[in-house]
């Protein structure tokens, strides 16, 4: 290869002699005419051709600007919204009418014979680096910032010490977690809703082989907003009717459920997802982000994807007036895991 | 400045010229040369599109408003009159249906987004496979991964801002994921969120950094990287006149203004056809975000589907020691996945330069067969990424193929970890295979579909010699040989003190050079022409019994290579 090349280190460098190795460099190949650069009416013609683009170009942005103003903002065309469509149509083409025009005018009519440019070093020259670390130290001796180690010492703690302020500027982002993902709305004889509707739900209300979904009632007593938006992302649940002979519960769990209606935490212990496909036949819901299978008839076990907790089951029971009600809170935190969740 | 110059030109140029040395600027710059290749587009691309994403974005913070306050929507948008949303989705409705050109400008900034994150991908390959990051270029290539990472985040932080049920969604994951974190996960979600999620803090935070900061900050990388390009000067391939000293092409005045400008317009024009053509991110068919609700098919953009891909094929592995829990399951593939790939695209130019111990400057390309390892371990990389991919997708697969999306998920937790390893080892050989026939062409010429009978009765096919150029091309390239560390011991017997590294150096070095071709030598080449066609082209079943006194005149009529 090239002289200004040189290799470092102790070890030698594998043999590359590169190119013109074995066979040399026959040199750059000889300009080839193009039919534009022979024949003057091909010129012409490729002329015609760019200056054509550009003039369509124009009428496109002026074909834009009626768009803008004519076509009516709800109007629809074969489908599409028409405004869209024929904003975006008439600007697209102008703008590629414009970059085509250009480059045919490069490659048609520009002159094409290529241009050699010598490459040099990045490196800088060894006078150079000498000037510099000249230049450098000689700033450092007259800064006296070799000698003065007091002054050194204190100006790099005080800038240290400086980098505490805007971390500390960041504490008021948001308050401490303490165990707020420990505990939702939840509470003993909290009512059971219909999500949407907000209408109280009896067990008759829900057939065998029905998912419901459900919210508290006081989610309802919540002003609108953000604490009824993160009480809601925490205390959603479904609500499944099954036949009570296909209930595997757990022992400390016989209880939980009424005439075989479960009620589970709606979030999903991966990332927090809804989970919201339920297959009636298995007793399966499926979260619909990262696929997670819960058993619902076997106290919200994972039988498939990548979370690892059950789904949480909330206890629940009837009221004295017949509606569903929980029994007490989760009696786990909901949702995906943290540190400290134990 | 020139006589010649009407007035009304040369006077403001003089104007600059007195105060900021223009004349000196415009002589050393304006006729910088820069070589032709369709490949060279593809980094054009991605700063292009980055223009337009500034460009329609600009527009885009005229009308939306970052704010998750919940009003009741009355726009023009029928279907979710009465409906309560943020102000934030509402804002991005009104761009949508009411503001003229809005729905365009939205559909123009997402496919740009999605071509620049694209663009930037495939720009990266093609220096990955070609060699550019060699020295003096390993600053470029950091600034490039950083780039790319940055574009990575700053597309999340977009499709996040409508504050639409998707868009929730994906933040509702990201929660989940920073919560992951050991130790400070809570803390970290709850700083970032301003409590529990969603909050009503995360879009106006998201806002400043996706409008500002990231922009800013890929901005002034930008403009780093193509400084650097500017002081390098661009690599070009091998080919006859280029060499590792020169640069060949065209100038940046004229052609390279009428071609470069003309194709951001180019790319402009296309992301507008597809703005006006193909829809994406219908957000009003989505709908608002509801912590309860979730769309079936839920999908990130396509640059997250891999970190998604590995989120989904993770088994389900999570510890509990002393009171604390560690989500296995979240953290590796959604941290460390996005970890691994800064980790390592950052290093690799480092660990080739070590295993090669080359510090030469290095301005001509590599043909990727002509480095078999890297090119394997960019094909392996390639694999590892695109069955992630094939994962974040594995609920559409199998809905679409009528598979089981269990089978799905476990075929991909297998083939996670093979499929890379027989990618690396089936993309070595088509490099070997490919070097062989360089080689091959270079001694013998290329077949001409002739086949001749000689006069004895024997068939020969007759081989055409390469044009100079070509043959030149070929062999352009570096040996590469593996590296001798000879015996490594002193007049005493002594071992030298850093024996060990070498020695750990010499078997990488043969790992990665042992099973290389090398080109033909000078005297190889020369044997090959005088001796005619010889026998290790794989024609020796042709001659089979044939004696050597008819070689030499069977050599004048095939098998040459030029020289």
């Amino acid at each position: 290869m090239s002289s200004d090349l040189s290799s470092h280190g102790e070890v030698a460098i594998p043999d590359a002699s590169g190119a013109g190795d074995p066979i040399p460099d026959p040199g750059l190949p000889p300009h080839e005419p193009r039919l534009t650069d022979v024949d003057e009416q091909a010129a012409k013609r490729a002329e015609r051709q760019v200056a054509t683009l550009f003039g369509l170009a124009a009428l496109l942005i002026i074909a834009f600007v009626v768009a803008y103003l004519v076509v009516p903002r709800h109007a629809a065309f074969l489908g599409f919204g028409a405004s869209n469509l024929a904003l975006g149509s008439t600007l697209g083409l102008a703008l590629l009418f414009i970059g085509v025009g250009a480059v045919q005018w490069a490659r048609r009519l520009m002159d094409d014979h290529e241009i050699v440019e010598e490459r040099h070093s990045s490196s800088s020259s060894e006078q150079d680096r000498a000037e510099a670390i000249a230049v450098v130290r000689q700033g450092a001796d007259e800064s006296g910032i070799g000698r003065r180690t007091l002054i050194r010492r204190t100006l790099i703690g005080a800038v240290a010490t400086l980098g505490i302020a805007p971390i500390i500027l960041l504490a008021d982002l948001g308050p401490l977690p303490g165990n707020k993902s420990a505990h939702t709305i939840w509470r003993r004889g909290t009512r059971i809703a219909n999500d949407v509707t907000f209408k109280l739900l009896r067990p008759e209300d829900l057939e065998l082989g029905q998912l419901v979904n459900a919210v508290p009632l006081t989610l309802e007593d919540l002003p609108e907003g953000k604490e009824r938006n993160n009480a809601r992302a925490k205390a959603s649940v479904i609500l499944v009717r099954m036949e009570e002979n296909q209930i595997r519960a757990l022992p400390n769990r016989k209880n939980w459920g009424v005439g075989g209606i479960l009620c589970y935490s709606k979030v999903c212990t991966h990332v927090g997802c809804p989970v919201n496909l339920y297959e009636r036949v298995t007793r399966h819901v499926l979260c619909p982000c990262h696929q997670s299978t819960f058993d619902l008839a076997d106290n919200g076990r994972v039988v498939f994807g990548p979370a690892a907790r059950s789904l949480p089951q909330l206890p629940i029971m009837v009221d004295a007036d017949g509606y569903l009600v929980a029994q007490s809170d989760f009696t786990e935190p909901v949702g995906p895991s943290y540190w400290e969740r134990g | 400045m020139s006589s010649a110059t009407p007035k009304a030109v040369s006077a403001p140029l003089e104007f600059l010229d007195e105060r900021v040395g223009l004349a000196k600027l415009v002589k050393s710059n304006l006729r910088k040369v820069f070589p032709d290749h369709w490949s060279f587009l593809l980094g054009e691309i991605a700063l292009y599109s980055f223009i337009v994403l500034l460009l329609s974005g600009t527009f885009l913070t005229l009308w939306f408003k970052p704010s998750m306050q919940e009003i009741v929507y009355n726009g023009a948008y029928g279907p979710m009159q009465g409906l309560h949303m943020s102000e934030a989705f509402a804002s991005t409705l009104d761009i949508s249906f009411s503001v003229r050109g809005g729905l365009l400008m939205r559909q123009i900034h997402h496919w740009a987004a999605m071509l620049f994150i694209g663009a930037m991908t495939i720009h990266m390959l093609r220096v990955f496979f070609t060699g550019a990051f060699r020295k003096p270029r390993e600053i470029n290539w950091l600034i490039g991964t950083i780039l790319l990472q940055l574009g990575l985040i700053e597309g999340f932080t977009g499709y996040s801002l409508p504050d639409d049920l998707l868009s929730g969604t994906g933040l509702r994951f990201v929660e989940g994921l920073i919560r992951s974190v050991p130790v400070v996960g809570t803390y970290v979600s709850f700083f970032l969120f301003g409590g529990e999620f969603p909050g009503d803090a995360i879009i106006p935070r998201l806002y400043p950094i996706h409008i500002l900061l990231l922009p800013g900050l890929i901005l002034a990388l930008v403009a780093a990287h193509i400084g650097l390009v500017v002081y390098h000067k661009h690599t070009q391939h091998t080919g006859s006149g280029r060499t590792n000293k020169n640069v060949v092409g065209y100038p940046l005045m004229p052609v390279y203004m009428a071609k470069a400008g003309g194709f951001f317009f180019i790319v402009f024009g296309v992301t507008a056809l597809m703005g006006a053509l193909f829809q994406l991110n219908p957000v009003w068919i989505y709908g608002p975000y509801n912590a309860a609700q979730v769309g079936a098919g839920t999908q990130p953009d396509w640059y997250m589907g891999w970190v998604e891909g590995g989120l989904r094929i993770m088994p389900n592995w999570e510890t509990h020691i002393a009171g604390f829990t560690i989500s296995w399951n979240i953290f590796i593939p959604g941290v460390g996945l996005l970890g691994l790939l800064a980790v390592v695209m950052s290093i690799y130019p480092f660990i080739e330069r070590w295993v090669t111990g080359d510090n030469r400057e290095h301005h001509l390309l590599d043909k990727p067969r002509n480095q078999p390892t890297r090119t394997g371990f960019g094909v392996a990389g390639m694999t590892f990424y695109g069955l992630l991919w094939i994962g974040g997708g594995n609920d559409i697969i199998a809905t679409t193929f009528h598979l089981a999306i269990n089978d799905i998920t476990w075929f991909l937790r297998i083939a996670i970890f093979i499929g890379p390893v027989i990618a690396f080892m089936i993309t070595k050989r088509i490099c070997i295979g490919l070097q062989r026939r360089d080689r091959d062409k270079l001694l013998h010429g290329t077949e001409s579909g002739i086949v001749m009978r000689l006069p004895h009765g024997e068939f020969i096919e007759v081989h055409k010699p390469l044009p100079m150029e070509q043959a030149y091309e070929l062999a352009a390239h570096d040996r590469q040989e593996p590296l001798d560390i000879g015996a490594g011991v002193d007049h005493n017997g002594v071992e030298a003190p850093n024996r060990r590294i070498l020695r750990l150096r010499a078997r990488v070095s043969r790992f990665w050079f042992g099973d290389a071709v090398q080109k033909p030598t000078a005297g190889e080449l020369e044997a090959a022409h005088t001796h005619g066609h010889g026998h290790d082209d794989g024609h020796g079943e042709l001659e089979a019994g044939e004696s050597e006194a008819h070689r030499p005149e069977v050599g004048a009529g095939s098998g040459k290579t030029p020289t």
